[in-house]
Protein backbone atom coordinates (compact mmCIF):
# COMPACT_ATOMS: atom_id res chain seq x y z
CA UNK A 1 0.00 0.00 0.00
CA UNK A 2 1.91 3.32 -1.04
CA UNK A 3 0.72 6.56 -0.87
CA UNK A 4 1.27 8.88 -3.27
CA UNK A 5 0.25 12.51 -3.95
CA UNK A 6 -0.27 14.03 -7.24
CA UNK A 7 -0.48 17.83 -7.42
CA UNK A 8 -1.80 19.56 -11.11
CA UNK A 9 -2.87 22.91 -12.62
CA UNK A 10 -5.71 23.54 -14.01
CA UNK A 11 -6.15 26.43 -16.97
CA UNK A 12 -7.68 29.18 -14.65
CA UNK A 13 -9.17 30.89 -18.14
CA UNK A 14 -12.43 27.99 -17.65
CA UNK A 15 -15.14 28.93 -15.05
CA UNK A 16 -14.93 27.44 -11.34
CA UNK A 17 -17.28 25.35 -12.01
CA UNK A 18 -15.31 23.75 -14.75
CA UNK A 19 -12.46 23.97 -12.69
CA UNK A 20 -13.72 22.32 -9.89
CA UNK A 21 -15.43 19.58 -12.26
CA UNK A 22 -12.05 19.11 -13.76
CA UNK A 23 -10.64 17.84 -10.53
CA UNK A 24 -13.26 16.10 -9.44
CA UNK A 25 -13.10 13.50 -12.43
CA UNK A 26 -9.45 12.83 -11.66
CA UNK A 27 -10.87 11.86 -7.87
CA UNK A 28 -13.50 10.02 -9.41
CA UNK A 29 -11.16 8.16 -12.06
CA UNK A 30 -8.82 7.58 -8.76
CA UNK A 31 -11.69 5.99 -6.82
CA UNK A 32 -12.97 4.17 -9.92
CA UNK A 33 -9.55 2.01 -10.26
CA UNK A 34 -9.83 1.30 -6.11
CA UNK A 35 -7.75 4.20 -4.85
CA UNK A 36 -8.15 5.14 -1.58
CA UNK A 37 -8.77 9.13 -1.42
CA UNK A 38 -7.14 10.44 1.43
CA UNK A 39 -7.25 13.98 1.05
CA UNK A 40 -7.99 16.70 -2.10
CA UNK A 41 -6.69 19.91 -1.57
CA UNK A 42 -7.69 22.99 -3.64
CA UNK A 43 -4.42 25.36 -3.29
CA UNK A 44 -6.64 28.23 -4.93
CA UNK A 45 -5.49 30.46 -8.25
CA UNK A 46 -1.51 31.03 -7.88
CA UNK A 47 0.56 33.41 -9.82
CA UNK A 48 2.66 31.23 -11.54
CA UNK A 49 6.41 31.44 -11.98
CA UNK A 50 6.66 31.94 -15.15
CA UNK A 51 4.01 31.71 -17.89
CA UNK A 52 3.04 28.20 -19.07
CA UNK A 53 1.55 28.14 -22.36
CA UNK A 54 0.93 32.24 -22.27
CA UNK A 55 -1.49 31.38 -18.90
CA UNK A 56 0.34 34.12 -15.69
CA UNK A 57 -2.07 32.19 -13.12
CA UNK A 58 -2.97 28.99 -12.91
CA UNK A 59 -5.73 26.65 -10.45
CA UNK A 60 -3.80 24.53 -8.11
CA UNK A 61 -5.20 21.01 -6.74
CA UNK A 62 -3.14 18.39 -4.86
CA UNK A 63 -5.06 14.49 -4.61
CA UNK A 64 -3.29 12.87 -1.56
CA UNK A 65 -4.50 8.78 -2.48
CA UNK A 66 -3.13 5.66 -1.34
CA UNK A 67 -2.94 2.29 -3.88
CA UNK A 68 -2.01 -1.28 -3.76
CA UNK A 69 -1.04 -0.53 -7.77
CA UNK A 70 1.45 1.79 -9.18
CA UNK A 71 0.12 0.64 -12.25
CA UNK A 72 -2.88 3.48 -12.23
CA UNK A 73 0.07 5.93 -12.31
CA UNK A 74 0.30 5.71 -15.66
CA UNK A 75 -3.02 5.68 -16.60
CA UNK A 76 -3.49 9.01 -14.82
CA UNK A 77 -0.77 10.65 -15.78
CA UNK A 78 -1.78 9.58 -19.68
CA UNK A 79 -5.26 10.94 -18.89
CA UNK A 80 -3.84 14.29 -17.63
CA UNK A 81 -1.11 14.52 -20.48
CA UNK A 82 -4.61 14.10 -23.04
CA UNK A 83 -6.71 16.88 -20.86
CA UNK A 84 -6.09 20.14 -22.60
CA UNK A 85 -7.37 21.42 -19.36
CA UNK A 86 -4.61 20.74 -17.33
CA UNK A 87 -1.49 22.33 -17.04
CA UNK A 88 1.05 20.84 -15.29
CA UNK A 89 0.93 17.66 -13.43
CA UNK A 90 3.43 16.26 -11.05
CA UNK A 91 3.11 12.87 -9.23
CA UNK A 92 4.92 11.53 -5.94
CA UNK A 93 5.42 9.18 -3.95
CA UNK A 94 5.34 9.98 -0.26
CA UNK A 95 7.37 8.16 2.28
CA UNK A 96 6.81 7.92 5.70
CA UNK A 97 7.56 11.58 6.54
CA UNK A 98 5.69 12.81 3.89
CA UNK A 99 2.46 11.15 4.84
CA UNK A 100 2.96 12.35 8.31
CA UNK A 101 3.76 16.02 7.14
CA UNK A 102 0.66 16.37 5.54
CA UNK A 103 -1.66 14.74 7.90
CA UNK A 104 0.27 17.25 10.49
CA UNK A 105 -0.75 19.85 8.22
CA UNK A 106 -4.63 18.83 8.18
CA UNK A 107 -4.41 19.10 11.37
CA UNK A 108 -2.98 22.52 11.65
CA UNK A 109 0.02 21.87 13.41
CA UNK A 110 1.60 23.00 10.66
CA UNK A 111 0.17 26.70 9.25
CA UNK A 112 3.42 27.25 7.63
CA UNK A 113 6.95 25.63 8.09
CA UNK A 114 8.43 28.11 9.93
CA UNK A 115 5.63 27.99 12.93
CA UNK A 116 6.50 24.22 14.17
CA UNK A 117 10.47 25.21 13.54
CA UNK A 118 10.19 28.05 15.89
CA UNK A 119 8.31 25.53 18.55
CA UNK A 120 10.77 23.37 17.87
CA UNK A 121 13.61 25.42 18.19
CA UNK A 122 11.88 26.75 21.88
CA UNK A 123 11.11 23.25 23.04
CA UNK A 124 14.11 21.27 21.55
CA UNK A 125 16.88 24.25 22.23
CA UNK A 126 16.03 24.98 25.33
CA UNK A 127 16.63 21.09 26.67
CA UNK A 128 20.16 20.58 25.81
CA UNK A 129 21.25 24.50 26.01
CA UNK A 130 20.25 24.52 29.40
CA UNK A 131 22.25 21.72 31.07
CA UNK A 132 25.46 22.86 29.18
CA UNK A 133 25.03 26.43 30.75
CA UNK A 134 24.53 25.33 34.15
CA UNK A 135 27.56 23.09 33.51
CA UNK A 136 29.43 26.52 31.98
CA UNK A 137 28.51 28.61 34.97
CA UNK A 138 29.49 26.28 37.51
CA UNK A 139 32.52 25.35 36.23
CA UNK A 140 33.40 29.17 35.64
CA UNK A 141 32.26 29.90 38.87
CA UNK A 142 34.06 27.10 40.88
CA UNK A 143 37.45 28.54 39.47
CA UNK A 144 37.10 32.50 40.12
CA UNK A 145 35.31 32.33 43.19
CA UNK A 146 38.40 30.55 45.67
CA UNK A 147 41.02 33.46 44.71
CA UNK A 148 38.69 36.27 43.78
CA UNK A 149 38.82 36.94 47.41
CA UNK A 150 41.87 36.66 47.90
CA UNK A 151 43.52 38.78 45.22
CA UNK A 152 41.66 41.22 43.34
CA UNK A 153 40.89 43.30 46.36
CA UNK A 154 44.26 44.62 47.49
CA UNK A 155 45.31 44.19 43.46
CA UNK A 156 43.06 46.58 42.24
CA UNK A 157 43.14 49.00 45.14
CA UNK A 158 46.65 49.94 44.76
CA UNK A 159 46.61 49.99 41.07
CA UNK A 160 43.88 52.75 40.69
CA UNK A 161 45.69 55.42 43.36
CA UNK A 162 49.61 54.98 42.39
CA UNK A 163 48.96 56.03 39.07
CA UNK A 164 46.59 58.89 40.37
CA UNK A 165 49.49 60.13 42.76
CA UNK A 166 52.07 59.37 40.27
CA UNK A 167 50.29 61.50 37.69
CA UNK A 168 49.96 64.65 39.44
CA UNK A 169 53.20 64.23 40.57
CA UNK A 170 55.13 63.75 37.39
CA UNK A 171 54.37 66.88 35.69
CA UNK A 172 54.81 68.88 39.26
CA UNK A 173 58.04 67.15 38.94
CA UNK A 174 58.58 67.46 35.62
CA UNK A 175 57.29 71.64 36.15
CA UNK A 176 59.64 72.06 38.90
CA UNK A 177 62.89 71.03 37.18
CA UNK A 178 62.88 73.31 34.69
CA UNK A 179 61.62 76.01 37.02
CA UNK A 180 64.40 74.81 39.28
CA UNK A 181 66.80 75.05 36.55
CA UNK A 182 65.47 78.16 34.96
CA UNK A 183 66.52 79.64 38.60
CA UNK A 184 69.53 77.94 38.49
CA UNK A 185 70.90 79.41 35.32
CA UNK A 186 69.01 83.24 36.66
CA UNK A 187 70.98 82.88 39.38
CA UNK A 188 74.09 82.38 37.25
CA UNK B 1 43.84 38.43 37.36
CA UNK B 2 41.08 36.01 39.03
CA UNK B 3 37.96 37.29 36.92
CA UNK B 4 38.68 38.26 33.49
CA UNK B 5 35.84 40.64 33.49
CA UNK B 6 38.44 43.28 34.22
CA UNK B 7 41.10 42.37 31.47
CA UNK B 8 39.99 45.04 28.53
CA UNK B 9 40.65 44.44 25.15
CA UNK B 10 42.01 46.53 22.75
CA UNK B 11 39.97 44.96 20.09
CA UNK B 12 36.58 43.19 20.35
CA UNK B 13 38.38 39.66 20.81
CA UNK B 14 34.73 38.46 18.88
CA UNK B 15 35.60 39.72 15.36
CA UNK B 16 37.19 37.19 13.93
CA UNK B 17 35.10 34.29 15.28
CA UNK B 18 32.09 32.62 12.78
CA UNK B 19 29.16 32.01 13.93
CA UNK B 20 29.66 27.63 13.37
CA UNK B 21 27.09 26.72 10.58
CA UNK B 22 24.35 24.43 11.30
CA UNK B 23 21.68 21.79 9.06
CA UNK B 24 18.25 23.14 10.66
CA UNK B 25 17.15 20.17 9.43
CA UNK B 26 18.80 18.14 11.73
CA UNK B 27 18.74 20.81 14.52
CA UNK B 28 15.30 21.41 14.52
CA UNK B 29 14.40 18.14 14.01
CA UNK B 30 12.77 18.23 10.05
CA UNK B 31 12.28 15.35 8.27
CA UNK B 32 9.92 16.02 5.19
CA UNK B 33 10.43 19.27 2.82
CA UNK B 34 7.78 20.19 1.03
CA UNK B 35 7.92 21.42 -2.16
CA UNK B 36 4.47 22.96 -2.23
CA UNK B 37 5.75 25.25 0.42
CA UNK B 38 7.85 27.93 -2.54
CA UNK B 39 8.37 30.55 0.71
CA UNK B 40 10.07 28.04 2.56
CA UNK B 41 12.51 26.92 -0.33
CA UNK B 42 13.82 30.01 -1.63
CA UNK B 43 16.10 30.80 1.43
CA UNK B 44 17.68 27.61 -0.03
CA UNK B 45 18.07 29.69 -3.91
CA UNK B 46 20.12 32.57 -4.55
CA UNK B 47 18.20 36.06 -6.40
CA UNK B 48 18.48 34.04 -9.54
CA UNK B 49 17.04 31.19 -8.62
CA UNK B 50 20.02 28.83 -8.48
CA UNK B 51 20.26 26.44 -5.64
CA UNK B 52 22.72 27.95 -2.75
CA UNK B 53 25.64 25.32 -1.98
CA UNK B 54 25.88 23.32 1.48
CA UNK B 55 28.76 25.59 1.69
CA UNK B 56 26.24 28.64 2.23
CA UNK B 57 23.37 26.78 3.89
CA UNK B 58 25.02 24.65 6.24
CA UNK B 59 22.79 21.80 4.98
CA UNK B 60 24.09 18.30 6.20
CA UNK B 61 24.22 16.34 2.61
CA UNK B 62 20.91 14.46 3.27
CA UNK B 63 18.85 17.40 3.95
CA UNK B 64 20.54 19.09 0.68
CA UNK B 65 19.63 16.81 -1.57
CA UNK B 66 15.98 16.63 -0.40
CA UNK B 67 16.18 20.54 -0.66
CA UNK B 68 17.29 20.07 -4.07
CA UNK B 69 14.77 17.59 -4.86
CA UNK B 70 11.61 19.78 -3.37
CA UNK B 71 13.10 22.86 -5.55
CA UNK B 72 13.33 20.86 -8.57
CA UNK B 73 9.80 19.47 -7.93
CA UNK B 74 8.83 23.43 -7.17
CA UNK B 75 9.95 24.36 -10.36
CA UNK B 76 8.45 22.14 -12.59
CA UNK B 77 5.00 23.30 -10.96
CA UNK B 78 5.93 26.91 -12.03
CA UNK B 79 6.23 27.57 -7.93
CA UNK B 80 9.66 28.60 -8.37
CA UNK B 81 11.34 29.97 -11.43
CA UNK B 82 13.85 28.21 -13.45
CA UNK B 83 15.44 31.38 -14.11
CA UNK B 84 15.54 34.64 -12.22
CA UNK B 85 16.47 38.41 -11.78
CA UNK B 86 15.84 40.08 -8.40
CA UNK B 87 14.15 37.55 -7.00
CA UNK B 88 12.85 38.36 -3.43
Amino acid sequence: MNQYEVTFIVDPVLSSDEIVATAQTYVDHLQGEGCKIVHVEEMGLRQLAYPLGKRTTGVYFCIEFSSEAGRIIEKMELAFRRDERIMRFLTVKLDKYGIKYNDDKRKGLIGKKRVPKAAHAEGEEVRPREPKKEKEVVAKEVSPVAPAPVTPAPVVAPVAPTPVVAAPVAPALVVAAPVVAAAVEEEE
Amino acid sequence: MASRDDIKFLSNPKIGLKAKKYCRFKKFGIKHIDYKDPEFLKQFINEQGKILPRRLTGNSLKYQKKVATAVKRARHLALLPYVADLLK
